[in-house]
């Protein structure tokens, strides 16, 4: 079966990809860039990243622009789908969705009136175990946000490793943040993962935080090597 | 012993982890499990499971709603059996009922229409369905939405179903099923 998986860059919708190209046939990645920051649905930073990220797949990029407005950007998604079927003859959708009825559901409904398949691999995936994953694959993950009390700019461009995941555990049980930031708490970008034909280097970026909120934001990256 | 049931198309799918393993992570707090796919499942292996659960699949996934030959063993078997979703329609089917087209997808509101073990009252579900079922008058209906009936009880077996996903939002209903049995 031909598949789109819906690309943030992250570490879920990188590892839904893995899990993908394990089953089926990935042909393309989907990517919804929000100019809002506190869009419901699409993670945001570093999102411009994921040209470098399907470079690196090896996989075409299919990439909408939305101004991310609540029920605006479902339309806008629903477009990017509309034309990965167009151009790619995608069968079905893949999702990197966890624990998120709101972002699940509208996705399942987009799929359903384009007559899509909808795949979500990590659906209820116990969070701890799914950043072990992460780790255990060799995924190199940075925190590239963080927008809940206690974390703050410390935290931002950390690479996710089991000692973070201890930290991450920790705070998920003092403070009842999700471990791996499935309330929005955290944000990732990835790297490098075991599909990447070539790793990205960082080779400017800014930290922009004030007090628990702030992105670690890519300025310049290349395609170097493994 | 549990038997969970994987209803979806093909076996080891995407459907698994989806639909299938969530089940097993809120039943293996209580009880073992061995997962089959529903073509591996016939009458003469049942004898060392205390109870089934026949899960739901994928929305585009409508497999085991034509091949309800497949799934004759539920008549006969006498073990508690909990159909969710695509397991409900089946079982349903099995029994007589007849299709619906019923779309919900998301958060639903269900009311309970008839006490029994597994909920009470008013309360939200995570619903994924193109279709609904119409039960025979085999069964009670136990729960129902603006729009379908939402849980179903045969009148003389312990075969419970329910549309929604328990697993999603209401881990309970299947722990209950579980303790009941």
């Amino acid at each position: 079966m031909r598949l789109g998986v819906l690309f943030s860059g992250g570490k879920d919708s990188t590892l839904a990809l893995h899990k993908a190209v394990e089953k089926e046939e990935v042909v393309c990645l989907i990517t919804v860039v929000s100019e809002n920051k506190e869009s419901y649905m699409f993670h945001t930073p570093n999102i411009d990243v994921t040209a470098l990220q399907a470079e690196a797949l090896g996989l075409p990029l299919i990439k909408k622009l939305t101004e991310g407005k609540s029920e605006e950007e479902l339309t806008d998604l629903e477009e990017a789908i509309a034309q990965a079927v167009k151009r790619f003859k995608i069968e079905g959708v893949v999702t990197g969705a966890v624990e998120s009825v709101y972002q699940a559901a509208r996705i399942q409904q987009i799929c359903n009136r384009l007559d899509l398949w909808c795949f979500n691999p990590l659906w209820k995936r116990e969070q701890k175990a799914l950043l072990e994953e992460i780790v255990t694959k060799g995924f190199k993950a940075v925190i590239s946000g963080v927008f809940a009390y206690p974390l703050d700019k410390r935290w931002l461009g950390k690479q996710i490793d089991e000692d973070l995941i201890k930290k991450l555990v920790a705070l998920s049980k003092e403070y009842g943040l999700s471990p791996s930031g499935e309330g929005g708490e955290i944000e990732t970008t990835v790297l490098d993962a075991p599909l990447f034909r070539k790793k990205i280097e960082v080779l400017d970026y800014k930290v922009e935080a004030r007090g628990n909120s702030g992105v670690f934001r890519i300025r310049q990256a290349r395609l170097t090597e493994k | 012993m549990i038997l969970v049931v994987d209803m979806n198309s093909k076996k080891n799918s995407f459907g698994l982890s989806e639909f299938v393993l969530p089940i097993v992570s809120i039943a293996e707090e209580l009880e073992k499990c061995v997962v089959k796919h529903y073509l591996e499942v016939n009458e003469k292996d049942l004898n060392g499971y205390d109870k089934i659960i026949l899960s739901g699949s994928a929305l585009k996934n409508t497999v085991t709603l034509d091949q309800t030959g497949q799934f004759t063993w539920i008549e006969g078997c006498g073990k508690p059996i909990l159909g969710i979703c695509a397991g409900m329609q089946t079982a349903g089917l099995v029994f007589g009922a007849h299709l619906e087209k019923c779309r919900e997808i998301g958060m639903t509101e269900v009311v309970t229409m008839k006490a029994n073990l597994l909920f009470s009252s008013r309360f939200k579900v995570y619903s994924l369905h193109n279709y609904a079922i119409a039960p025979s008058d085999e069964f009670e209906v136990l729960a129902k939405s603006a729009k379908c009936v939402q849980a179903i009880k045969h009148k003389q077996k312990d075969i419970y179903g329910v549309l929604f996903h328990p697993e999603v939002r209401n881990k309970e209903v299947v722990q209950r099923f579980i303790h009941a049995f």
